[in-house]
């Protein structure tokens, strides 16, 4: 018996095993040119087969060298379970299956001195989410008939801007009975409530980054759907920022600054005004902690973008120098308003935490009429790398946080003037609508959606930790990877496509929604019409409870 | 749904004809209860235009209390009129003992007041008389202003005409301006608050329907103003909505259709005046209104006027001849109050438009 070393990595300390069936293998090498993390190999084994070429069985013994897949068992290749190679095995001959006595989160770190990192999702939500426990219980009949969904008029726009209360517009009673504008009002864009959440262009390969902007443009031209998409940091291609699509365009300005400087200089060439800069302090999957893109992923044209080296690229937690509500409001806001000449509404973005409701009341005596809208950011959004510590065991549910946001507005009388956006894992069932419909009835403005999008594009990963490696650059989808042969697995307009018709179909079920309702236009802050079958989720939410 | 009506005429008119109106339109839970709001009035308030009525329902205790806030304030009674009441065996009707229409005059210290302060201080002592009288539901204070008087209760109407002896017409009490309802609320339990019209500092405004904004209307109004309260009924905020708008912001009545059912952003930016439509829909999305209904309501000078929710759930007819402008949920309602009249000029409000009546009862048909 060979020694055993005891502290050698097994591939049984990996979160998952490859299973492997030598019968059916015609080692076609499909499997192993696919893996992008390099979790399989070939190798030669030397196998022992018993056979017998004689009438009457008369076994023989055979030693042949024969070719094998096997595992690697070194972790910086451990598989992550995608099931690439099981998509691409001709003969079934190959999957990988989930470990469940993984010792990883113990040999990771005992080996590396470091603590996992990986792609946006919290792998430990296992409860039902608290938008599964509501209902849309209210449903017109006889007094307030529903409407027809698909033959009634619906205004389905969010206001993205700060809003001023009424007694405070800058309106004339003229002698003829009119009132007439007669000063300056706050940039409000009325646009879809459903925004195609922050992915930098540098988390997203160029082609997927590309395709959204593309659905986004398709949507808008030929859909009629004003949805908008967030730049994500790290700024934008040149000729977007000189092209008329801008204006479907919000572009955010995170704590890095990564590719300002470029939209600066670019400004004065810019034909359209963007739809909206977000100033991002904090992002809900992993608050406290930057956005990590590695250097694997910082390719040529993110360098040029960034005008970085290729080097790993922390988005720092917060803006540093910007250390209080105050600061944030008076430096960015108004030298972001000034610098678009007071055009274009300029919002902020924070992760929800128990100190979001602090915020947001700082945020609505605003006395500036600047802050364009607050997004809250939940624990089960996010979409970028991270450690695994953050995305695990740091952040705060989003649900709640919304409602209270609201409820402080409510109490104020102030509910609407900044407008409430949230996220954080809407959409994570895959049923959008119904999701952005709940939030909209607990107070939601509107709401973004990040991975999401990935999904709908063809990624592979889960929340019960399949795939998860879009900090590694080796996406084997092509969607969170610079390398070309890995992005050429991407099709472009697939992607728009399945985005495009992603949004038609989500627009039509949210119609479906509101029209039991009898609502014509967005039900936001009908609490009212939403039930929840879970008594705490009730009290908490204050919607009815019901059995 | 509810029955709504109101009629407005160039002469005094009697609340039987209101009692009339409703009658022939019954049904379903409809004879719950009865209310009407007097605005203009004649017979026996004719002489007191200027000086503000209570109109209030109590107990013994309950009127003691509301006395004593009022001597407290300094007003100083002028005049009362007391509805003969009829009480028979097997009336549908829960009467409270005492019915009060008293009119007064204005403390001493608010002989040179602006009229503002007059209207607020009454406002505030209404308020002040009701919250005191809520606890133990020692009585209901309706209104207190001049020129108007309002009359709640909760049974049949039929029942309810009998017991206050309405069913014969006279001299004594009469309006020009009269909006009535006959039933008390489904969908929240009955408070005698809670039936139509609702009356605030001038303003009156009853719907036939279903807000299914309620929640979020309240939630905005509630900050608006104290004398917002109450929301025992869904169709309260559009009273509020009313006030608000015409009262505190000072914006004309046509602006109240574009706070309440907003164009679709899509025909705003056809319009000239899109930065005004886009800036009031925005600021006041709170008080939009969805759902099925009709409001009828009334200014404080008079004017009445009628529309729809956006969609055209709800019926309403407007019916008239030379001297009497009638509305009615139901056309069978006006051909019983008004038979002579030529029913092909009636007019059906549709959802796009606000129909007014002036006080010359000329009737004009807004576009929104």
């Amino acid at each position: 018996m060979e020694t055993v070393k005891i502290n050698d990595i097994a591939c049984n300390d990996l979160p998952w095993k490859v299973v492997y069936d030598t019968e059916r293998c015609t080692m076609c090498g499909s499997c192993v040119a696919a893996c992008t993390f390099g979790a399989i190999k070939p190798k030669v084994e030397r196998r022992r087969k018993a056979f017998s070429d004689t009438n009457t069985p008369e076994p023989k013994i055979n030693f042949a060298a024969t070719p094998v897949i096997s595992q690697s068992n070194a972790l910086n290749n451990y598989c992550r379970g995608c099931g690439v190679c099981e998509r691409v095995c001709p003969n079934n001959a190959i999957r990988s299956e989930r470990n469940p006595d993984s010792r990883f989160n113990v040999v990771y770190q005992s080996t590396t001195a470091s603590g996992p990192k990986r792609g946006g999702r919290n792998n430990l939500e296992v409860q039902m989410r608290t938008l599964d426990t509501l209902r849309v219980g209210r449903i017109s009949q006889m007094t307030d008939p529903s409407l027809d969904a698909q033959r009634h008029s619906f205004d389905c726009l969010a206001p993205l801007g700060r809003i001023l209360p009424a007694d405070k517009l800058p309106l004339t009673l003229m002698p003829g009975g009119e009132l007439v504008q007669n000063g300056h009002t706050p940039p409000v864009r009325w646009i879809y409530p459903v925004i195609i959440g922050d992915m930098s262009i540098g988390a997203l390969s160029w082609r997927m980054w590309e395709a959204v902007a593309m659905a986004v443009a398709y949507l808008n031209e030929e859909c009629g759907l004003p949805v908008r998409m967030c730049s994500g940091e790290g700024g934008m291609p040149v000729r977007l920022l000189k092209s008329k699509y801008l204006k479907y365009m919000i572009l955010q300005i995170a704590s890095g600054h990564f590719g300002w400087n470029r939209i600066i200089k670019a400004m004065p060439h810019m034909v359209e005004d963007p739809a909206g800069v977000l100033i991002k302090i904090g992002q809900g999957a992993k608050p406290g902690d930057g956005g990590l893109l590695m250097a694997a992923k910082v390719a040529s044209h993110i360098q040029a973008i960034r005008g970085v080296p290729k080097a790993d690229l922390l988005s720092p937690p917060n803006h540093q120098g910007l250390y209080s509500i105050e600061e944030s409001v008076q430096k960015m806001f108004l030298s972001f308003n000034a610098a678009f000449g007071f055009r274009v509404p300029v919002a902020i973005k924070t992760a929800a935490s128990a100190t979001s409701v602090s915020v947001f009341n700082n945020l609505v005596r605003d006395p500036y009429n600047i802050v364009g809208g607050y997004f809250i950011d939940g624990i089960d959004g996010g979409t970028g790398a991270a450690h695994d510590i953050s995305l695990d065991h740091t952040g705060h549910p989003v649900v709640s946080k919304l409602r209270d946001c609201y409820l402080a507005a409510v109490a104020q009388g102030r509910q609407g003037q900044i407008p409430l956006w949230a996220a954080g894992g809407l959409g994570k069932t895959g049923n959008l609508a119904a999701d952005a419909f709940k939030m909209f009835c607990l107070g939601a403005n509107g709401v973004f959606s990040g991975k999401l999008i990935l999904q709908i594009a063809g990624c592979v990963g889960n929340d019960n930790g399949r795939c998860n490696a879009c900090n590694t650059g080796l996406c084997p989808a092509g969607i969170t990877t610079q390398d070309p042969t890995l992005v050429r697995r991407l099709n472009p307009e697939k992607v728009a496509e399945n985005l495009v018709n992603y949004f038609l179909g989500m627009d039509q079920e949210l119609r479906k929604l509101m029209a039991p309702i009898g609502n014509s236009s967005l039900p936001v802050g009908r609490s009212d019409c939403l039930v929840s079958t879970n008594k705490e989720v009730a009290d908490r939410l204050q919607v009815q409870y019901v059995c | 749904m509810c029955r709504i009506g109101a009629i407005k005429s160039l002469n005094y008119v009697h609340p039987s004809r209101a009692l009339q109106l409703m009658n022939s339109q019954q049904k379903g839970h409809d004879n719950s209860g009865f209310a009407v709001v007097m605005q203009d009035l004649g017979g026996v308030f004719k002489d007191y235009k200027e000086f503000p009525t209570i109109s209030l329902a109590c107990t013994d205790e309950g009127l003691k209390a509301a006395e004593a806030i009022l001597d407290a304030i300094g007003f100083r009674q002028v005049f009362e009129w007391v509805p003969k009441t009829t009480r028979k065996p097997g009336m549908d009707i829960q009467a409270l003992p005492n019915y009060v229409f008293r009119t007064f005059d204005y403390p001493e210290n608010f002989k040179n007041a602006s009229k503002r302060e007059k209207e607020d201080l009454l406002t505030n002592t209404r308020l002040k008389i009701r919250t005191v009288m809520e606890p133990n539901e020692a009585g209901f204070v309706y209104s207190f202003w001049p020129d108007v008087v309002t009359l709640k209760e909760i049974g049949d109407p039929r029942d309810i005409g009998t017991f206050f002896g309405l069913w014969e017409a006279d001299e004594s009490f009469t309006a020009k301006v009269i909006t009535t309802q006959c039933r008390q609320n489904t969908n929240y339990a009955i408070v005698r608050y809670a039936a139509h019209p609702f009356f605030l500092q001038g303003y009156t405004a009853l719907a036939n329907g279903e807000n299914t904004f309620y929640q979020k209307n309240k939630e905005f109004q509630a900050s608006l103003n104290p004398a917002y309260r109450g929301f025992e009924s869904d169709s309260q905020c559009f009273l509020y909505t009313l006030h608000y708008m015409h009262r505190e912001l000072g914006w004309p009545l046509n602006y109240y259709k574009h706070i309440i059912t907003p164009l679709p952003f899509d025909e705003v930016q056809e319009r000239p005046d899109r930065d005004q439509l886009f800036a009031i829909r925005q600021s006041l999305a709170h008080l939009e209104i969805n759902g099925p209904n009709t409001i009828i309501g009334t200014l404080p000078d008079h004017t009445m006027f009628v529309c729809c929710d956006a969609k055209k759930l709800r019926p309403i007819v407007v019916g008239h001849t030379a001297d009497t402008v009638v509305l009615s949920s139901e056309v069978c309602g006006i051909n019983e109050i008004l038979p002579e009249r030529n029913w092909e000029q009636d007019i059906y409000p549709n959802e796009r438009e606000i129909v007014v009546i002036g006080n010359n009862l000329e009737v004009q048909r807004w576009k929104q």
